[in-house]
């Protein structure tokens, strides 16, 4: 569990030193209602597909996912140690959640699922990856994308 | 992944978020989030759960329907454990009986030799795993064979550099994927019987300290470290060994109680 009181007191620290950016304004961007969304995911867990470059240390760039990939070819070379990856190697929907996304597609509970679909890998820099996130808003747009799910690792 | 909300907020997407270390999302303030009490990895919950990671992505999703924020919110639940032994409390075992590792001091030759050995002890197991999946694995980073892994990693033992099978990455950015696919390829196997899955804690301490590829990769970290290749030893600073395997050994300090 990452609650800061479960964690051993080196882990803590490790985390409560990590450096996060600060923002001197709250965008915020309204919209219908959750049942006539498009939504995408965008994860930062360092996910490829098979015969994608993998992620090495400090890429900023990103890989892409068409909504029906085949879960037998995403794969995930994200260079961290220091997170699970039993519950991705049993069922990749705990971190790209695209299956689960589906079904509340069908249960009418999102208006629809995106064509396509992201992951960064997380311990890069935000700063590099800004100009990336930037280029990626423009084709969630042409996917007629209302909402994005984020989803770290 | 807080900082990718506000920069696609102001290019004029919605975003919500799920977030895992809620500290970071306070201080980083995305429109939308909902901190989850998961383990890092496991953002939408667990494994074989759809139903509980579906409630997640509604409590996050539900987010978009605020009129103001940022919004942080925290979803009341845990995850399902693992299924398996160790949710029963009775201690999880692997499937396999490697036998006990050849020693730090063992020769290159010596652990190599082990490592071919147990990696051909416990491939029935990762090929049952993967047909229980339809042939889903994680292994495979390197674009090697798993033999091809056990012998390019075991060949930096000595202190030399082997010719790069992946001409276009970095050689010791191929060492990091070729070290990913052998523990991946160990985790799958050691979970492959159903009913009997262990979660990250379990497998984690099982292969750093009872296994020969854990043991070889101990003996490979300092050899790594004195290697004249940077990206090499950035590899032994920074993603060979886990943090919880490093602090291992250390004690606890008391916690003040609050």
């Amino acid at each position: 569990m990452v609650r800061m009181t479960d964690l051993p007191d080196y882990e803590r620290e490790y985390l409560l030193e990590v450096p996060c950016p600060t923002f001197d304004s709250d965008p915020w961007v309204a919209g219908p209602p959750v049942a006539e969304r498009r939504v995408a995911i965008i994860s930062t867990a360092g996910l490829q597909r098979r015969e994608d470059r993998p992620f090495v240390r400090d890429d900023a760039d990103y890989r892409v996912f068409h909504k029906d990939t085949d879960s037998a070819d995403i794969v995930m070379s994200h260079v961290s140690v220091n997170f699970d990856r039993t519950g991705f190697q049993q069922d990749l929907n705990v971190v790209f959640p695209v299956e689960r996304l589906k079904e509340l597609e069908a249960e009418g509970a999102i208006g629809s699922v995106a064509d396509y679909h992201y992951s960064f890998m997380g311990s890069t820099t935000p700063d590099d990856m800004e100009p990336l996130v930037r280029e990626i808003a423009g084709y969630l747009r042409e996917d007629c994308v209302d909402a994005v799910l984020l989803a770290p690792v | 992944m807080s900082a990718l909300g506000h920069y696609l907020e102001e290019e004029g997407l919605a975003t919500t978020q799920i977030s895992l270390v809620r500290p970071h999302t306070e201080k980083i303030r995305p429109p939308r989030a909902l901190w989850v009490p998961f383990e890092l990895g496991r953002p939408i919950g667990a494994p074989g759960h759809p139903e509980f990671q579906k409630k997640v992505m509604r409590a996050a999703l539900a987010l978009l329907e605020r009129d103001a924020g940022p919004v942080l919110e925290d979803f009341p639940e845990d995850a399902p454990a693992d299924a398996g032994p160790s949710a029963e409390g009775e201690g999880w075992v692997c499937p396999v009986a490697l036998g006990a590792p050849p020693g730090l001091d063992a020769e290159p030759g010596s652990l190599a030799a082990a490592l071919a050995r147990e990696i051909h002890q416990l491939t029935p197991w990762y090929d049952l795993g993967r047909e229980a999946r339809g042939g889903r694995t994680t292994f495979g980073l390197a674009g090697l064979g798993i033999e091809a892994v056990g012998g390019f990693v075991t060949s930096f033992l000595d202190g030399e550099r082997p010719d790069n099978p992946r001409p276009e990455i970095e050689l010791g950015d191929v060492l990091k994927l070729a070290i990913e696919d052998l523990k991946n390829y160990y985790f799958e196997a050691s979970n492959a019987q159903p009913g009997k899955t262990a979660g990250n804690a379990e497998l984690q301490e099982w292969f750093w300290n009872e296994t020969t590829a854990g043991e070889m990769l101990r003996v490979l970290h300092p050899v790594i470290m004195e290697s004249d290749d940077s990206r090499i030893r950035l590899l032994g600073e920074k993603a060979l060994i886990p943090r919880r395997q490093k602090n291992r050994a250390k004690p606890e300090a008391p916690r003040k109680a609050s």
